[in-house]
């Protein structure tokens, strides 16, 4: 599979190691459409591929939006993009967050650091739809208030009388009025219905296992938790093995599992 | 304010759910309701722990003062949740600050007048330890969480 070409429209600096690429067809190009929790292999010509998550609404596909954090070299050369500049792409490719299923439902949305991202095409789609779902309920947790991404968004979001935002940080500063803790405790605070809800986490592994501990605590069953698993993906399409998550591929069986369906691997050591 | 009021507000709160009205009527006569400005310190480290607080409504941060770097805030609590345990656990001194954030409303309870009513009654003792213990691991879990710092680069 080839990548497509696209150009670099907007850099935004989320915090300082993270940022946001909005891509556009090259000309003659196509747009891809993309389902929430869906990544993309972004190719940064020169340097190498690497995959990336998907950030942006996909009521919008003309715009290709991805969050990434610059720590390895092809990270660091895409952060280094300025606009009008080319990248390759190829996708969309995976599995992603259960929109249908979640339908009627109570959602809860847990998320750690850039674990956001990946969240944030099915916030868009929670809110665009916002009939179709229960309650929406987002939890949501980064290291300090200088890491917290789309904090515009986010006090926008908080904004709306339909939909729970709590925010906190692990560490706080002089200047933090929020929540202090880890994203675990932010529960206590959390009102839906055990019995009737779909809950879509991302984050760090740790993070993800003491999430699902609090949301089984709570009576969420184990085919009603969702994760966003994260895995070394080279190819993509399943064959060349690198994102094997004990019997199955986390770019063409997920990213997005459904937890009884990992839950025998999720968190082995060996896995 | 009168013992019923204070009654049904300890019925009211999380932390007490399912005791006693034997024991809520034992608690009432060791509580006061207790309010906060924003700002206002709550606990100090180092003084005697002489209560605890269930907390009714607003918001109080713990934090434990750096040279250097100030009052740095651990964790935030707020309604349904629990201030303070060092009143249960000798030398009965508080190990952090505690601060108001926004006006907060809380049950104050009296620890010595608890640790007696608790001497006395070792089931009221035993069924606040029941309720003190899964806070305790919970904080402890969250502040281990907190020390593995998971969402630095190559976490």
């Amino acid at each position: 599979m080839v990548p497509i070409l696209f150009h670099v429209e907007q850099v935004r600096r989320e915090t300082a190691d993270t940022l946001t690429l909005t891509l556009k067809p090259a000309e003659g190009g196509t747009t891809l459409r993309f389902t929430p929790g869906q990544f993309n292999m972004l190719y940064r010509l020169g340097l190498g591929e690497v995959p990336i998550s998907i950030s942006g609404d996909p009521s919008r596909p003309d715009r290709l939006v991805h969050t990434l954090r610059a720590v390895g070299t092809v990270t660091k050369g895409l952060a280094s993009l300025r606009p009008g500049e080319a990248v390759g792409v190829r996708g969309p490719f995976g599995a992603g967050w259960p929109m249908e299923a979640a339908r009627g439902k109570d959602v809860v949305v847990v998320a750690g650091g850039i674990g956001l991202a990946p969240l944030r095409p099915a916030i868009y789609h929670l809110l665009a739809r916002r009939h179709d779902y229960g309650r929406v309920v987002l939890l949501y947790g980064a290291r300090t208030p200088g890491d917290l991404l789309y904090r515009r968004e986010l006090e926008r979001w908080r904004g709306r009388f339909d939909v729970d935002v709590l925010v906190t940080v692990d560490r706080g500063d002089a200047g933090w009025r929020g929540h202090v803790g880890v994203v675990t405790t932010l529960f206590t605070r959390a009102f839906f219905d055990a019995d009737d809800c779909v809950a879509m986490v991302c984050g760090p592994e740790v993070m993800m296992r003491f999430t699902v501990a609090e949301l089984k605590a709570r009576g969420i069953p184990d085919d009603r938790i969702y994760l966003s698993m994260e895995r070394n993906m080279k190819c993509a399409l399943g064959f060349c093995g690198h994102c094997q998550f004990g019997p199955v591929f986390v770019c063409k069986d997920g990213p997005v599992f459904r937890y009884d369906r990992i839950k025998a691997f999720f968190g082995k050591r060996e896995i | 304010m009168e013992t019923e009021s204070l009654v049904r507000l300890l019925r009211e709160h999380p932390f007490l759910q399912g005791l006693s009205e034997e024991h809520l009527q034992t608690l009432a006569s060791c509580a006061a309701n207790v309010r906060f400005e924003a700002g206002q310190w709550v606990l100090r480290e180092g003084e005697e722990a002489r209560r605890f607080y269930l907390l009714r409504s607003g918001r109080i941060a713990i934090e434990v003062y750096v040279p250097g770097r100030g009052p740095v805030p651990m964790q935030t609590i707020g309604e349904g949740e629990v201030l303070g345990w060092s009143w249960l656990v000798l030398p009965y001194r508080w190990h952090f600050d505690a601060r108001a954030m926004q006006l907060t409303r809380a049950i104050s309870l009296d620890a010595e007048c608890l640790r007696a009513r608790s001497e006395q009654d070792h089931e009221l003792g035993y069924e606040l330890l029941k309720r003190f213990v899964p806070v305790i691991l919970q904080r402890l879990q969250a502040a281990r969480l907190q020390l593995l710092d998971v969402y630095r680069a190559n976490g």
